[in-house]
């Protein structure tokens, strides 16, 4: 078991070497000038020059390197100027925003797809098959602002049946103790239910957001999975053996169809992780994806850097889950590796 | 299993979630009372706006949190509170008295800072050192009011300090009373220096260390500020509200929902077509104040060709669809800024209308005799931080220019990227608002016209002649020599009109729209809120 | 289980080799199933629009006319009038040219670019295979929108710079496919025979690997072009689309967005449905293209 994570994480290095040195380099080349930007509307020249070398931006591109791969390996990745504060604690008070939005997104796709997508692969080629079909095409469709704002002028502004799109709780609110930093979980350990029945009010639509983004390769791939694993020949003996359709199709087919479904998982949640920049921004959620794009557009080099490597760390990790789970799930794999 | 038993279930589980009306415990609804929720589309970067790139958000902080030596009165403009230019009141002085080449201020014996302290003189002279010592734009503000050197500020006694003048300037004294100029408790910001900091900048910047009404009592960067009333403050009668939130919420449409459903109190950045909705929907209280000193124009670049040619530069000032960005663009949400009329004369203020009008035939004519019948080509930029007004501008300004045979292809440029662009004074043509915090006309005409070539004065526009008036006026004003005043303002704007290096074409609105039982809002030079002047209930 | 068993084994599975047998495939699927039926229908709509677009408009998609400014649906403007007067249907129409640019050119891109580098990474392994899969699992690390969003920002916000950071976001997907496919066909029969009788590697890489593949890849390419439409669009609304005043989906709907709240809901709604509409028929024609590509399918 040791040996797997450790070969996983080994072959992971060079990717991430790769990810310092790239958005390094492409931090630098966005247009705009950060030391007369940050040296106030009327800067003199010399201002400007002053303000160049307060941030260590007159160094040569080699130097500004060595000095932020040195910082990194004390675990200190920079200050955003936008915001003036560390980006490492940034990150750390943003991810488990946007950790439990997604987390909650893809609970929510796997519980809606999971289902259709069984159902689809039992009854293929019929009617119900085609409207699974087009239900989760649908929803891949559709950009995902454009579904956010929708959703909140039907079910804030025109409904009134969710509460308004303000971030993570009503303001009158406080945030539970943290604990995991994600909301929910810390006001049911705080027995705070109040608390947490509007911090899963503030949820339910950015959540249903990316779950309609996400239904359909989660869908997609159950019922592939599920077609191909009722078609061999174990499920033929199960049912030849007379077993009632449902015990075949939960207990046999459905926990060996599983396996790729937890590939595709882990797949879509680093995508959505990242691709939560736009819902996030729709719904002033204060997480890492608003946060890296606000930067983005300020020339705001660290938090940028700071979050594309957090989240190619998160991304390595995940790979790394989901091997083991694979090993939990089917043994064959772990004794194969 | 059962999925329909299934589908149903979690479908219940969802709508129960969803449907319940939050419940409202006791203390929050009060809380609710008391509490004032602003929505805006960005926040702060830096409680202090003494620090490195502070934003305009920042300003409010400071203003809320921090008190001047003296402010302004109010007057009613429109029946709307509105900062009176000309008549100041004691903040932390009590008094002031102004002598041929200094200003002697007494502090008021009841101020004390949020932790306690009493101001002192000390206190007064270290922040104004502050400003005028770290560089960047409250240096560049203070400048501005010929207060350049910490020598000028000294401490006579314990409660009274002194500004010298180093030259008669009429903007000594209203830039006192501007944002920059505010006072510090120096005992603790020091305390929070070390050698590499000695103004203690990092720490001023995530915490208010001030003797205002307010103090900032959490602020989560991008996402909110929290501010609570200072019970302590004696600069003024106690604020009526206790605590202020201020959220930001980037979606303009999710701002209006939430004022239009109650959620939200103040917003105060709506796309004018908003404004314009809500205020004839009367749901809302919705005030529009102009701009002090301030206009959006089309600026030209006057060193390079074309437009370094004046009958270019004025045929594009007819052709501009004037009227139709006044209705299409800002929902007539401003004062226009052309068409002055045949004949009416110029007058002694700024901003005003130019005497020039939508006239394609004068344009195409105009063309023609600066040598260019068939037109160019030329790209148009503005700042994609504003794009709700400037995209549809530019989209009408160039459709009305390719009548011209002037082929625009339109710019975005981002907000952090515009003013590396404007400093580098290469932009061909653009649009842009300028306005300042000091209203006078030869201000406005110094940073944006003057031959100094300041970052303002974005055409690289140079006439020694303009120089001249402008120079004049300031001059003129600081010895209050009134007809050589007024005369050489005149000269100034007709100057600007004649040669068009850039095109006025409005005066913006601050909007402001306020739910029914909010009121007390007061318009300021700096366009923020004040906190102190507002009521809910 | 029976219902399983009929669909499994198709009417007209005769051991029929070649293109002939895809054809008859191909319009078994078409006309079998209705949703690909109906994608393939609506595919020809988009190719129809994006050649002939400007010449089927009523109005000039660029003509303002502030008179008629936020004019809901009506006999004149079938999909109502923008901010500035303008035709939505006529801009909506026009846009279908240059949304379906950004689709198939960077697929076609990335076909090149991703499928080459895959299918050599496959076919020949050793350090070409470590080369290409380290670069390709550098980009899969990056968040990819964000990556897209710091190319087009880096790089300046025009169609080809779209079109490029989209190539580069796709590119570990069609390495990943190209090489597994490569891989298993490496020492297939035919590629045996095709060395045997003294073709170089690389001839046999172009003539007998990659025409193996490409049904495949097809498949891949159909899925991206709605994703490619998607990420476009993503990028028009944090403000780095293409230019003004051109027309484009994505742009359209994030400058609709802010008219919904006040009741103008035509602005986004009509591009929107558009933009879905398009990578809607992308997405089923991947899947309906799958189904007659797919040999397991075709048993």
């Amino acid at each position: 078991m040791r040996s797997i994570v450790l070969k996983r994480l080994a072959t992971a290095i060079p990717s991430l070497v790769g990810v310092i040195v790239i958005s390094f380099l492409l931090t630098r080349v966005l247009p705009g000038d950060t030391a007369s930007y940050f040296a106030g509307p009327a800067a003199t020249p010399q201002a400007i020059a002053e303000v160049r070398k307060q941030l260590g931006l007159d160094k040569s591109l080699p130097e500004q390197f060595a000095r932020y791969v040195v910082d990194l390996a004390h675990g200190d990745l920079g200050n955003s100027l936008t915001t003036g504060q560390p980006v490492v604690t940034e990150i750390a008070n943003r991810l488990p925003a946007s950790g439990e939005l997604t987390l909650l997104g893809l609970l929510i796709a796997l519980g809606i797809a999971v289902p259709l997508g069984i159902l689809a692969a039992i009854r293929e080629g019929s009617w119900i098959d085609h409207l699974c079909r087009v239900i989760v095409t649908t929803g891949v469709s559709l950009p995902v602002f454009f579904t956010g704002l929708l959703l909140v002028y039907l079910f804030y502004f025109r409904l009134g049946w969710s509460p308004a799109p303000l971030g993570r709780l009503d303001v009158f609110y406080s945030a539970p103790p943290q604990v995991t930093g994600f909301y929910l979980i810390d006001s049911l350990i705080a027995r705070d239910f109040e608390t947490f029945r509007a911090a899963l009010a503030q949820l339910i639509l950015p959540a249903a957001t990316l779950a309609i983004f996400s239904l359909a390769p989660l869908a997609r791939i159950t019922r592939g999975s599920m077609l191909a694993v009722m078609g061999s020949d174990f499920v033929r003996t199960a049912r030849a053996s007379g077993l009632t359709p449902k015990t075949v199709i939960l207990t046999y087919a459905f926990r060996n169809a599983m396996l790729p479904v937890i590939t595709t998982l882990g797949m879509v949640f680093s995508f959505l992780l990242g691709a939560n920049v736009l819902v996030e921004k729709v719904f002033a959620w204060p997480g890492i994806g608003s946060y890296a794009v606000e930067a983005l557009i300020a020339s705001d080099y660290a938090p940028v850097q700071g979050f594309v490597l957090a989240m190619a760390l998160l991304y390595v990790a995940l790979n790394l889950m989901i091997d083991l789970l694979y090993g939990v799930i089917d043994p064959r794999v772990r004794l194969e590796a | 299993m059962d999925r329909r038993a299934f589908l149903r279930s979690t479908g219940a589980a969802a709508a129960s979630a969803i449907a319940a009306p939050a419940v409202w415990s006791p203390a929050r609804a009060q809380s609710r009372q008391e509490t004032l929720l602003i929505v805006s589309e960005s926040g702060p970067n830096n409680l202090d706006i003494h620090g490195v790139g502070t934003n305009v958000p920042g300003y409010e902080c400071s203003w809320n949190c921090y008190d001047r030596l003296i402010s302004h009165e109010m007057k009613s403009v429109n029946g709307v509170p509105y900062y009176n230019r000309d008549k100041y009141k004691p903040e932390l002085a009590e008094d002031m008295s102004i002598g041929d080449m200094s200003a002697t201020f007494k502090l008021r014996k009841d101020a004390v800072f949020q932790d306690g302290t009493p101001v002192t003189a000390k206190d007064v002279k270290w922040s104004l050192d502050r400003t005028v010592t770290v560089g960047g734009f409250p240096t560049f503000q203070m400048k501005a009011g010929s207060l350049e050197k910490p020598e000028q500020f000294v401490v006579v006694d314990d409660r009274t300090v002194r500004i010298d003048f180093i030259r008669k300037d009429r903007l000594t004294v209203p830039d006192l009373a501007v944002v920059v100029p505010c006072v510090l408790n120096s005992g603790l910001v020091k305390k929070n220096a070390n050698a590499n900091d000695p103004w203690g900048l990092e720490y001023v910047k995530q915490n208010t260390a001030g003797s205002g009404a307010y103090r900032v009592a959490k602020w989560t960067p991008g996402t909110e500020v929290v501010f609570e009333r200072n019970d302590k403050w004696t600069g003024g009668p106690l604020p009526k509200v206790r605590r202020v939130i201020w959220r930001m919420v980037p979606s303009a449409g999710n701002r209006r929902a939430l004022l239009e459903r109650g959620d939200a109190d103040i917003s105060y950045d709506l796309p004018n077509k908003d404004f314009s909705e809500l205020k004839s929907n009367g749901k809302l209280s919705i005030v529009s104040v102009p701009y002090s000193n301030g206009v959006q124009y089309i600026g030209m670049n006057v060193t390079k060709p074309p437009f370094d040619n004046l009958k270019v530069r004025q045929a594009v000032a007819y052709a501009i669809p004037y009227q139709k960005i006044m209705d299409a663009v800002l929902y007539g949400l401003a004062n226009p800024m052309f068409g002055k009329g045949e004949g009416a004369p110029t007058e002694v203020k700024w901003p005003q209308p130019s005497p020039y009008l939508t006239d394609m035939t004068k344009a195409k004519q105009l063309m023609v005799e600066a040598g260019y019948p068939n037109g160019f080509e030329v790209p148009i930029s503005f700042d994609l931080g504003f794009a709700v007004v400037n995209e549809p501008l530019c989209v009408l300004v160039q459709e009305s220019l390719a009548e011209l045979g002037i082929r625009t292809t339109i710019n975005k440029i981002p907000g952090s990227n515009w003013r590396t662009e404007l400093n580098k004074k290469e932009m061909p043509l653009f649009t842009n608002v300028f306005s300042g915090w000091l209203d006078y006309p030869e201000y406005f005409f110094f940073w944006c016209y003057h031959g100094q070539n300041s970052v303002f004065n974005t055409m690289s526009y140079k006439n020694p002649k303009m120089d001249a008036l402008i120079d004049g006026a300031r001059q003129a004003a600081a010895t209050g020599d009134k007809e050589a005043y007024d005369k050489d303002v005149k000269g100034f704007i007709d100057l600007a009109f004649t040669d068009i290096p850039r095109i006025p074409l409005f005066q913006p609105y601050v909007n402001v729209a306020m739910q029914k039982n909010v009121s007390g809002y007061e318009y300021w030079f700096h366009r923020r809120l004040d906190y102190r002047a507002l009521l809910k209930g | 289980m029976t219902a399983l068993d009929t669909t499994a084994v198709e009417p007209d599975a005769r051991p029929a080799t070649g293109l002939s047998a895809t054809l008859k495939h191909a319009r078994h699927v078409v006309t079998g199933n209705p949703i690909t039926g109906f994608s393939f229908t609506l595919f020809i709509l988009l190719v129809v629009c994006a050649l002939f677009g400007p010449f089927l408009v009523p109005y000039d998609p660029l003509a303002t006319n502030t008179a008629v400014a936020l004019k809901p649906p009506s006999l004149h403007h079938l999909m109502g009038t923008d901010q500035l007067g303008r035709d939505l249907l006529s801009r909506v129409i026009v846009a279908t040219r240059l949304d379906m640019a950004v689709a198939v050119f960077s697929v076609a891109l990335v076909f090149v670019l991703g499928g080459i580098s895959g299918i050599a990474a496959g076919y020949f392994g050793g350090w070409t295979d470590r080369l290409v899969g380290r670069l390709s699992d550098t980009i899969m690390a990056f968040p990819l929108f964000v990556l897209a969003m710091g190319i087009v920002a880096a790089l300046g916000n025009t169609v080809t710079n779209i079109i490029i950071a989209t190539t580069i976001i796709n590119y570990p997907l069609y390495v990943r496919i190209a090489r597994a496919e490569a891989n298993v066909r490496r020492n297939a029969g035919f590629v045996q025979a095709a060395r045997l009788s003294g073709n170089g590697e690389i001839r046999i890489l172009l003539t007998q690997i990659l025409p193996n593949i490409l049904p495949i890849m097809m498949v891949q390419m159909s899925l991206t072009m709605g994703y490619a439409i998607l990420n476009a669009a993503g990028l028009s609304f944090i403000g780095l689309g293409v230019r003004p005043p051109t027309p484009e989906w994505g742009i359209m709907v994030a400058e609709g967005a802010a008219f919904i709240v006040s009741g103008e809901w035509w602005i986004a709604l009509f591009p929107g449905l558009a933009l879905m509409l398009a990578v809607f028929c992308f997405n089923l024609l991947g899947d309906g293209l799958r189904d007659i590509v797919d040999p397991q399918r075709r048993t």
